[in-house]
């Protein structure tokens, strides 16, 4: 689904994952068993998989990591990131039971494995990176553990060999008033461990432990932060060793540029893309009806258009910004040329021939060379690609206007476009100043399509998979457009797969 | 308020400016906003000025020291306000006020107080946790804020003599000690990147502060305190100490006096000086029990039973609480006042009749008030009362006058700084002197000598002509002459009333040694082991034994 925006390799040439030659284990042996549903992932993969499979269990696990970081972000509670996510990782990243009877089992275990020793590769280059890579996986480790089979969690634990001083008879007698306060008054308790306060930093945050001398007196069923605690400092450990073993895995030229692309585009929740999904194959959209869909655009392609519309021009970075967008959303190439020449109203058609048809073709594929044509022309731009490449100067109406815009032009251009909740103005101020320019251009689109969304989630059955944090300008389009036009639009979507890899730049 | 005193660490996500990066790097990252706003100009070198400047002192510039006092913040000395509280002199209302006086911000008083009074070495043994140079001290970042409030950041010396030397050049009007880092921070930006400079440990701080007690203080506000609110500062101490003892299992823990309306803690054990930031926010939140700005209603949420921790706190509190609290500073005398009182109490029927009885007699002491709680709830006042959440609600409010009330912001990060033991406070003149815990309710903070008294103390001594010494160096430089020597040279510090505030940092940091170079055993016990020199130094009087 996001493989656009991956560099091409033959599929058919296998990925060495064999880490004996690289990094990790110090002998080969055969396929890794996996008893258990959770892993503290102790043990690298030792199989060969597809470079295909590489990228795209990555990809997928990507995807997870990046909106658990979405919700981090948005302080979703712990239940509303579970709701949000399980359909994701149901699609993305299942792992059934050991009492569930799915044939998938195996192989779902592997992905897991694999996919999480992927990332590490790419995540530990640096400390930043790593860090942020730890707390995304713990989290994803934290919220397994919890929804893991009460059973199999226990024999899972038991596998661990934590070492756990258990508190003695003795000692839990003189301790008594102080461990059942200690426990919110919870008299169920009746074994506790004993050990280092660092181990359980959330438990004595909160004060939920019982501390004497240094060491945290851990009821047992307390369990879920030593063993997250456990998973979170031995992945810190093997994300140091990682990154002193990287310098050697770029001896592999094929790796390389995957794990760079995963990592860079780790810096942002915005690694995905416009798909072909993202285009409605809708006679709705031609030139005639851009200014009235137009409704419908993220606020970005909408200081696009009015800045046409208002000036007759956009200078080049605009352009092609707006006729990458629109190809997205599914404007012929045949519309898109009127749609230009008629925008572009103050000029000659002699002049627009020579100066602007040919980029328009070009951007849609229809002219340049071999590469350009086979890749049906260029990508549409991803939020990241617009928050990051060619900033704006003077007179460009171009980039995105959370970023790019001064805080007062900002709020001007919301409220000009009906935005004026002050709430919802002042929260965008705060994200805009917290450099989460997404998540501000999210909170604007949930506002303006409150009543909708809800409609959706209570009739259609929308849930996080459909309403998942937007990260790119057609997947705002097609949001906004299928939420106001319900029944009539989502019948429609077609496969027309217009740009479905990305070509030139 | 920011806290912001991060290095220029960024990195390249940071740096191509995509979307945003993890959370917990906010408060980082605009630390580093507000911090290289002045970076040009504050992180120099070379001293921007004369090691003396001659400048007429202007009652203006008084109060400006006054704001830059306040204003440091920004550049990384704890908020010791965060409201500007220029107060003329004399104000008649103030009971004593701690008014800034020409004579402490003279580069030539300060100047005299490094050269003869301030203690090198034993800072120097303090942060090097041995007698030879280590890593400890010489990657550990100073900053210094000059006498023209040029502030500059990663400076870092190899001994205490270098040290002292460039402390008597720039003559800084104060400094602050921040992390030490994992190389040398004037080295920082011949690093590779940016990303491998960074902090590897520094003390556990926190940080009291008397203008977050501003609402609850009767008798003072802002920048002024006195005995009476200086209470709460001792409050505060006993219930964090204890914690950090009892419950943490630290031992070596200087408080000192902050110089004005405050005090600060260093917890200096190895354990945490290395505990990374996450753990610094759970001791941090371990010991925050008051939340919430002027405008949130009750501040105190705990849950029941209560943590041991709390009800340690509250056995060690409510003795205060009756007489500082009630009697001293009498918080619900003013009818105003007990409706914030009534706010905090469950029942309705019982604080209607609390009320009207209080409306009748306006003006009735806070001690009365208090008691006719339980004697209307006893009279039958409430038909439904639920005497346990009254009992609750009571212990809440005690815990909301009188449980400390820590900036946790402070004691979250390891890059944080703080201001130096024994500097001088430029608005009060006042040397932050340690303060020792087990003598902690003789301490008086309006009796804190002022550097211009001590100067005048050295002067007096020779006067009365005790001895015929020569004046000898700072304090401490002397140690070894005092050996050889047949009449031990006299100290200048030891001329002053500094002397024992000298002395305890002495044995504390004798203390603090010795388990560093013989560890400690597992149930914290110390090894024993042969008298080091400072022992011997030190007349083998053991001080640390807390
Ligand atoms: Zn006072």
């Amino acid at each position: 689904m996001f493989r656009q925006e991956i560099p091409r390799i033959d599929s058919k040439r296998r990925a060495n994952f064999d880490p004996k030659r690289r990094q990790f284990a110090p002998e080969a042996h055969t396929l890794v068993e996996y008893p258990h549903r959770l892993n503290l992932y102790d043990s690298p993969p030792t199989s060969e998989i597809t470079l295909e499979q590489f990228e795209q269990w990555a990809i997928d696990r990507l995807r997870i990591l990046a909106e658990l970081e979405t919700c981090s972000f948005r302080n979703k509670t712990q239940t509303e990131t579970i709701t949000h996510l399980e359909p994701l990782l149901r699609k993305y990243l299942p792992l059934s039971s050991n009492s569930s009877s799915s044939s998938a089992r195996p192989a779902e275990r592997q992905k897991d494995h694999y996919s999480h020793f992927i990332l590490r590769l790419a995540f530990s280059r640096t400390e930043d990176l790593r860090r942020r890579f730890a707390k995304l996986e713990t989290s994803l480790f934290r919220m397994r553990f919890m929804q893991d089979d009460s059973r199999e969690r226990a024999s899972f634990v038991e596998s661990l060999n934590l070492e756990w001083e258990a508190v003695g008879e003795e000692e839990r007698a003189v301790l008594a008033k102080e461990l059942i306060a200690a426990g919110g008054g919870y008299r169920e308790d009746a074994r506790w461990f004993k050990v280092e306060w660092e181990r359980v930093p959330e438990l004595v945050e909160s004060r939920r432990v019982f501390l004497k001398g240094g060491k945290a007196y851990v009821p047992v069923r307390e369990q879920l932060s030593l063993v997250v605690a456990e998973f979170s400092s031995q992945l810190e450990r093997g994300l140091e060793l990682t990154s002193r073993a990287l310098p050697r895995l770029d001896e592999d030229d094929r790796l390389t540029p995957i794990l760079n692309h995963l990592s860079t585009h780790f810096s942002t929740p915005a690694f995905a893309s416009s798909t072909s999904s993202d285009a409605l194959a809708s006679s709705a959209i031609s030139a005639a009806t851009i200014p009235a869909i137009a409704q419908h655009f993220p606020l970005c392609m909408k200081h696009l258009q009015t800045t046409l519309a208002t000036t007759h021009h956009l200078k080049h970075f605009g352009r092609l910004q707006y006729t990458l967008f629109l190809k997205g959303i599914g404007l012929s190439l045949d519309d898109a040329i009127q749609f230009w020449r008629q925008s572009f109203s103050s000029i000659t058609d002699d002049r627009f021939n020579k100066d602007y048809r040919y980029n328009v073709r070009h951007a849609y594929g229809d002219v340049g060379g071999d590469a350009n044509r086979r890749g049906r022309g260029y990508s549409p731009f991803s939020c990241q690609k617009i928050l990051i490449e060619h900033h704006p100067n003077t007179g460009d109406a171009h980039g995105c206007p959370y970023r790019h815009f001064s805080v007062d032009n900002l709020t001007s251009l919301l409220q000009a476009t009906g935005v004026t909740d002050r709430d919802v103005l002042k929260e965008v101020r705060e994200d805009v100043g917290k450099s989460r320019y997404h998540i501000a251009c999210n909170k604007v689109f949930e506002h303006t399509h409150k009543a909708e969304i809800k409609r959706a989630k209570d009739e259609e059955g929308w849930g996080a998979a459909e309403l998942d944090t937007i990260v790119h300008p057609n997947t705002y389009f097609k949001r906004s457009y299928l939420l106001k036009n319900f029944g009539q639009a989502k019948a429609e979507e077609g496969p027309g797969d217009a740009m479905e890899i990305e070509g030139g730049n | 308020m920011p806290h912001p005193v991060s290095p220029e660490v960024s990195t390249p996500e940071q740096e191509d400016g995509g979307l945003p990066d993890a959370s917990e790097n906010e408060e980082g990252q605009q630390g580093d906003e507000v911090a290289s706003a002045g970076e040009d100009q504050m992180d120099i070198e070379s001293p921007p000025m004369p090691v003396v400047v001659k400048e007429e002192v202007r009652l203006d510039d008084m109060f400006d020291d006054d704001d830059d006092d306040d204003d440091d913040d920004e550049y990384g000395e704890f908020p010791e306000s965060s409201v500007p509280e220029i107060k003329p002199e004399g104000a008649q209302d103030a009971p004593i006020v701690t008014a800034p006086s020409a004579r402490y911000s003279d580069p030539e008083i300060m100047y005299a107080f490094y050269q003869r009074l301030f203690p090198f070495r034993y800072l120097f043994q303090w942060l090097n946790h041995s007698p030879s140079p280590t890593n400890d001290f010489g990657h550990r970042e100073f900053a210094f804020t000059l006498q023209n409030d040029a502030y500059l950041r990663y400076q870092a010396f190899p001994t205490a003599d270098l040290l002292r030397k460039e402390i008597l050049r720039l003559n800084p009007s104060r400094f602050e000690i921040g992390p030490v880092y994992n190389t040398n921070p004037r080295d920082r930006k011949t690093l590779r990147k940016a990303s491998h400079f960074r902090p590897v440990a520094k003390e556990l701080v926190f940080d009291i502060d008397l203008t977050d007690y501003d609402e609850i203080r009767t008798c003072c506000d802002k920048a002024n305190i006195c005995r009476k609110c200086w209470t709460f500062v001792t409050m505060a101490i006993k219930v964090v100490d204890a914690a950090l003892r009892d419950d943490f299992g630290f031992q070596h823990i200087l408080w000192v006096y902050s110089g004005r309306r405050g005090a600060h803690a260093w917890v200096c054990d190895k354990r945490a000086r290395e505990m990374d930031d996450p753990k610094r926010k759970a001791i941090a939140g371990y010991l925050e029990v008051v939340k919430g700005g002027a405008q949130s209603g009750k501040k105190v949420n705990v849950k029941r039973p209560l943590h041991p921790h709390l009800s340690r706190s509250l056995d060690i509190l409510k003795d205060h609480f009756q007489s500082d609290i009630l009697e001293v500073q009498d918080p619900w005398r003013d009818p105003t006042r007990s409706d914030r009182l009534l706010h905090l109490l469950p029942d309705r029927a019982l604080n209607d009749s609390l009320r009207k009885k209080w409306d009748s007699s306006p003006l009735r002491p806070s001690t009365s008030k208090w008691a006719d709680i339980d004697a209307l709830a006893k009279a039958g006042a409430s038909r439904s009362l639920d005497a346990k959440a009254l009992l609750e609600a009571k212990q809440d409010v005690v815990l909301e006058y009188t449980y400390p009330r820590l900036d946790v912001e402070v004691s979250k990060k390891l890059i944080h700084l703080l201001k130096s033991p024994f500097v001088v406070h430029p608005g009060t003149g006042r040397v932050c002197v340690p303060i020792d815990p087990r003598r902690l309710e003789e301490f008086d903070p309006l009796s804190v000598p002022t550097v211009t008294e001590l100067l005048g103390e050295i002067d007096q001594w020779g006067a009365v002509g005790t001895n015929g010494e020569v004046a000898a160096g700072d304090a401490g430089g002397g140690g070894e002459e005092s050996k050889a020597g047949v009449a031990r040279r006299v100290q200048d510090y030891e001329k002053t009333r500094l002397k024992p505030f000298v002395d305890y940092f002495k044995g504390f940091v004798v203390g603090l040694m010795r388990d560093e170079k013989g560890g400690v055993g597992v149930d914290g016990r110390k090894i024993k082991r042969e008298k080091t020199e400072e022992e011997e130094d030190n007349g083998g009087e053991d001080r640390m034994e807390f």
